[in-house]
């Protein structure tokens, strides 16, 4: 038991654990005190400065998200000093920032106008001290970056560093000319940044955004010799109510349907079917690889990695370009889609693939760059030319005026609209792995995998890694040679915790077989472009809203799709097939690290 | 720049590939080229196996790991109160016009940079400056242009 | 002289020093050192003035195995020089006042974190550090230091930012608590203190805590090393005793037309002619890490602010809002009143913002910009203005 001891908030006394922050105690009596620099997934910085109380017997002000509350401190957090220098502090943010709030994406979601709203702060207190000429930095496909904006509270480069290993961005310079600068201020797209957008959800203004392709997009809907079509990521439809009126953790599928309708997208597709899809594929490479090895004595790379996550691909290209053989050759389920939209689809609509314009919604922001790679031309044309943010989704149908939380409900259009609970699953860390489980093992056993309700809860939740084993025991003759083989899988999201699972794999001391990664903590749900704010209790509550899906859906393993059999029959003829390594598969790049 | 490498490659040797080494290699680059350029600045991330952006992040913080081309000579003329006020202005006005530069500015045969900078820690013999590490102390015109001269003919 | 008493326990008898206080120090049991340094009243010489005995004591006490003892010898403050004087004309009394720290912390490595505007020194001071290990080896003390240094950022001269420099990061404070004592350089118990401060623990080794004492005041035990700079005949280096007043000083060192001085450097104080008498120079009034600027009549006391402010913007670290974006407003605000596109009357939302500064800042570099900034505002509002 930790050391308890007894402080005093507000005139609330309260018993807390010795080491519990001013902050943290704070809020556990429901006082709130405002705050910017920090954030609840990333280490205390101290340094915005907004969150100053006062401390009975001190001089100064104690930023209290920095200090530990010590025994019978008496905290005082609204008093005319905190509120003066408060109100100072949220005032020369003001001054250094660009207060264009009309014109900014993040108007009505900024922490620092709704900090300024609150405090009724003064513009004209103090005189700008904005750095003129500050250019948008719009070089990448995936992230905006706007120093004019910036408040320097280094969340963005504690994310990229802390949560992600990557520090493709870090503080520059010191004084005045401090600043958020990548490697020699160079442009976004020219440094190790993997476009996984954390930091975007980290930053508490418009200093970093996504891309925005929208406006493309409504110009293609308007156009009547455009078809458009849209397919809808798992994580979307569990996160987009919130920023259309609805709790967290509310699933939104029909409303999401019925609405993309009304905006005129002439289909409404699920990237489900492409997860489906990605687990039939991904699910016969890894048996396949498994077969090489253990029947063939060949040398394969194994473990086998997913490569759903275009964050998380990026990264191993960057920083292990020497182990791309253990990536899956699958390409990610929007990838898939986006091909198959402009071949299959195109020709089982009678559509000229020419005139198809293939959006794909997603909570990511490195689909932006994934969709815009060099290699992804397989079906003759760019397959997907816009990747759109749940934000960016969120933004069109504000833009269309519709009653979102009263729209009724529907079904998602056909072809690639149907799909199992085990797509639904991709959007949580742990359901990739989950979803292939459910269809390998009865692939090679022929019957269901030995968990209640098909929940393989050992791959479920927020632990950074995951493991879990199955045996395999009475196997199916054509893989007698997998008898008795206890299969080793590993789930690892947010990429410092890949890091750990590549070092593994560098070192030679990987115990895994089929490792799944996904570049955002707590995987899709968690992702670059979902609504912020995100943090671990919004991201259970969008993890148990992909479960609760998954549950409600008549088909749980994705090889009992009628539309994947029949997609099989008619068209890809088999897994891993002359068609499959056309249109499903690609291959990967070494990039620089340095 | 297989120089380069070579250099990075050697500080690293000789100061270690912790994180802590990284301020005295910066300073051993700085102290051979008088910058640390973007090459430098990879071979030192390769070197020490960190961000690039960690080791530019780093430089930037500290006036004398100039991230920038600097000539041969690094002049820096303190500009703090005391020297302000013992006729630094002067003394700047004569090195501008004998190097034919203005502050901030390298020379075109690479030879000369001319800065500023804060306190150098002779406010009784102001003004004073730095060329490369070696203080000049109680300049005034005569002082620096001798100064200046004998480092053209270097 | 009358008005000051010169001392010469810094600079003196440094000669014919062979590590003999040294190593007659090493006799003496680590409680006995720690109890004769908080006997003795020192109070760091940086110019906080935390008593530097009980930094010891508290370091002492720490059961990690693992301790460092680093001198600070990143004198940036504007005004100040003595340290160099000190490195170069003393550096064995220095690296002695480590060693006995590191003998009574139990600390095995000693840093010294050396400005990069000082590195003409490093020649030198490695020979005086192979002189002083070979000593070490002498009498076993299993204690060794290296030169660490800085490439010229003013704040890593504050403890927590030498700490980052060190370790090879970004010069930016830490949030204390932990304090340096339970968590300093590498995470490690560390007892960080002032060039001069090691001298003056040497000396206090040498004569004992009572003799030290009877130098100075209550307050300010000991004689203190002064840079004096500006309007004065006699600028340069002076060892004097802590306790007298800025009028006593002024007599000596003024050129019998000083209207102010700016006692601690441009995070100090300005004393106006009109407060020479009452005010002292020590803890009990103004204190100061050794910087004295004289200024005479003929100067503008808006254009020593400009200077100092110009100073913070650019030597802030810039990581906390207060201190990056605080000194930005004040400078450019003291511009727009100086120009009138600001009311005088401007100038007290300045002197308000400069107080919040000082309540709010991560660290002592934002903290104490109001020190000069009121301290001038206040006694030379008309400069400002007019």
């Amino acid at each position: 038991m930790a050391e308890k001891i007894k402080i005093n908030i507000d005139g609330i006394a309260l018993e807390i654990e010795k080491g519990t922050t001013i902050l943290d105690a704070a809020k556990s009596v429901n006082v709130k005190i405002p705050s910017l620099c920090y954030h609840e997934d990333l280490c205390v910085a101290g340094n915005c400065r907004v969150c100053v109380v006062e401390v009975e017997g001190r001089k100064n002000l104690v930023a209290s998200c920095a200090a530990p509350a010590e025994d019978g401190m008496v905290v005082k957090t609204t008093t005319p000093k905190v509120r003066s220098a408060r109100t100072d502090i949220i005032s020369l943010l003001v001054s250094e920032h660009n207060t264009q709030c009309t014109t900014c994406y993040r108007s009505t979601n900024c922490e620092l106008q709704s900090l300024a709203s609150e405090y009724n702060v003064d513009s004209e207190r103090y005189l700008s001290v904005l750095k003129p000429n500050i250019k948008v930095d719009k070089s990448s496909y995936s992230i905006e970056k706007d120093d004019s904006k910036c408040v320097r509270c280094q969340r963005c480069v504690r994310t990229c560093a802390e949560l992600q290993h990557v520090n493709a961005i870090t503080v520059a310079h010191k004084g005045k000319d401090m600043k958020i600068s990548t490697f020699m201020d160079l442009p976004m797209n020219d440094v190790v940044c993997v476009n996984c957008g954390q930091c975007v959800t980290h930053c508490p203004t418009g200093a970093l955004t996504e891309r925005r392709y929208y406006h493309e997009i409504w110009d293609a809907i308007g156009d009547p010799d455009k078809h458009v079509v849209i397919n809808t990521a798992p994580s979307v439809r569990v996160a987009l109510g919130e920023m259309l009126g609805f709790p967290v953790g509310t699933r939104v599928t029909g409303k999401m349907v019925t609405a993309l309708k009304k905006i005129g997208f002439n289909s409404v597709l699920d990237t489900d079917f492409t997860a489906d899809l990605t687990i039939i594929e991904e699910g016969h490479e890894f048996l396949d690889r498994v077969t090489r090895a253990l029947k063939n004595g060949e040398k394969v790379a194994l473990p086998m990695i997913t490569s759903c996550s275009p964050g998380w691909v990026k990264f191993i290209e960057h920083m292990y370009p020497e182990h791309l053989d253990h990536l899956s050759t699958c390409k990610s389920p929007q990838q898939m889609f986006g091909a198959l939209t402009k071949t299959f689809y195109a020709e089982k609509m009678g559509i000229d693939p020419s005139k198809i314009v293939s959006v794909a919604a997603m909570p990511c922001a490195a689909k932006k760059f994934e969709a815009n790679r060099p290699e992804m031309k397989s079906s003759g044309y760019q397959d997907v030319d816009a990747g759109l943010t749940t934000r960016e989704i969120g933004h069109m149908i504000k833009q269309s005026g519709l009653d979102f939380v009263n729209l009724p409900d529907s079904k998602f259009d056909s072809y690639m609209g149907e799909s199992s609970g085990a797509a639904v699953i991709f959007g949580a860390t742990g359901g990739v792995m989950e979803a292939a489980l459910r269809t390998v093992y009865e692939v090679v056993t022929g019957r269901e995998v030995p968990f209640k309700n098909l929940a393989i809860t050992p791959v479920r939740g927020l632990e950074g890694i995951k493991e879990a084993t199955i045996k395999l025991e009475k196997v199916l003759p054509a893989y007698s040679f997998l008898e008795g083989v206890e299969v080793k899988v590993a789930i690892a999201h947010g990429l410092k915790n890949a890091r750990t699972i590549m070092d593994q794999i560098k070192d030679g001391k990987s115990p895994y077989h089929f490792i799944e990664i996904m570049a955002c903590p707590g995987g899709c749900i968690g992702g670059g472009g979902q609504p912020i704010p995100t943090n671990d209790e919004i991201r259970k509550k969008r993890i148990a809203a992909i479960y609760a899906e998954d549950e409600g859906m008549p088909i749980r393993k994705s090889h009992e799709v009628p539309e994947i059999k029949k997609i099989y029959e008619s068209y890809l003829i088999k897994p891993l097939g002359h068609k499959s390594h056309e249109l499903l598969h690609t291959h990967y790049k070494k990039r620089n690290r340095y | 720049m297989p120089e380069i490498k070579e250099l990075v490659k050697g500080l690293a040797d000789k100061y270690g590939r912790a994180r802590e080494s990284l301020m005295p290699i910066l300073q051993g680059v700085v102290l051979e080229n008088n910058f640390v350029s973007d090459i430098a600045m990879t071979e030192i991330a390769r070197e020490l196996d960190i961000a690039t952006a960690e080791v530019y992040g780093t430089a930037t913080f500290y006036s004398f790991l100039d991230t920038e081309p600097r000539g041969k000579f690094v002049i820096r003329v303190c500009k703090t109160i005391t020297c302000d006020m013992h006729g630094k202005k002067r003394v700047i006005e004569k090195i501008e016009d004998l190097l034919k530069i203005k502050m901030g500015e390298t020379t075109q045969d690479k030879k000369f940079t001319l800065l500023t900078t804060n306190c150098l820690g002779w406010c009784h013999q102001g003004p004073v400056m730095l060329v490369n590490s070696t203080p000049y102390p109680s300049l005034d015109e005569n002082k620096v242009t001798e100064i200046i001269m004998e480092y053209m003919s270097k | 002289m009358e008005n000051v008493k010169r001392v010469d326990l810094i600079f003196g008898e440094y000669t014919q020093e062979k590590y003999k206080i040294l190593e007659e120090t090493m006799k003496k049991s680590n409680e006995q050192i720690i109890t004769e340094m908080i006997n003795s009243g020192l109070k760091g010489r940086g110019g906080a003035g935390f008593l530097t005995g009980m930094k010891w004591k508290f370091t002492a006490q720490e059961k990690e195995p693992t301790k460092y003892v680093v001198c600070n010898a990143d004198e940036g403050e504007p005004g100040t020089f003595k340290d160099r004087e000190i490195l170069t004309k003393v550096p064995r009394k220095v690296f002695s006042g480590m060693a006995i720290c590191g003998k009574a912390i139990g600390a095995k490595i000693g840093f010294m974190y050396l400005r990069g505007e000082y590195s003409y020194l490093v020649p030198d001071l490695m020979a005086e550090l192979d002189i002083y290990h070979e000593h070490a080896k002498r009498f076993n003390l299993d204690f060794t230091i290296e030169l660490r240094m800085g490439s010229g950022a003013y704040i890593c001269g504050e403890e927590s930012a030498l700490f980052e420099s060190i370790e090879g990061k970004r010069g930016e404070p830490r949030n204390k608590p932990p304090y340096p004592t339970v968590s300093g350089v590498f995470g490690k118990p560390t007892v960080i203190n002032n060039v001069e401060t090691f001298v003056n623990a040497v000396m206090i080794m040498k004569y004992g805590a009572e003799e030290f004492k009877k130098i100075g005041t209550t307050d300010s035990r000991g004689s203190k090393v002064f840079s004096i700079s500006g309007d004065t005949p006699k600028a340069g280096i002076y060892e004097l005793e802590l306790g007298m007043t800025v009028a006593q000083f002024v007599e000596e060192f003024g050129d019998g037309d000083t209207k102010a001085v700016q006692v601690g450097g441009a995070s100090g104080f300005c004393v106006p002619r009109k407060k020479f008498k009452d005010t002292i120079i020590g803890f009990e009034g103004v204190p100061t890490g050794g910087s004295m600027m004289i200024f005479n009549s003929s100067r503008s006391m808006y254009n020593v602010l400009h200077n100092y402010l110009d100073f913070f913007e650019e030597e802030s670290c810039g990581q906390c809002t207060p201190c990056r974006v605080g000194c930005q407003q004040l400078l450019k605000g003291i511009q727009a009143v100086k120009k009138g596109e600001k009311p005088s009357s401007y100038l007290n939302q300045l002197l308000k913002l400069s107080e919040n500064m000082k309540i709010t800042a991560k660290c002592g570099l934002g903290q104490s910009v109001a020190n000069s900034f009121s301290s001038i505002v206040d006694n030379f509002k008309e400069e400002m203005i007019y």
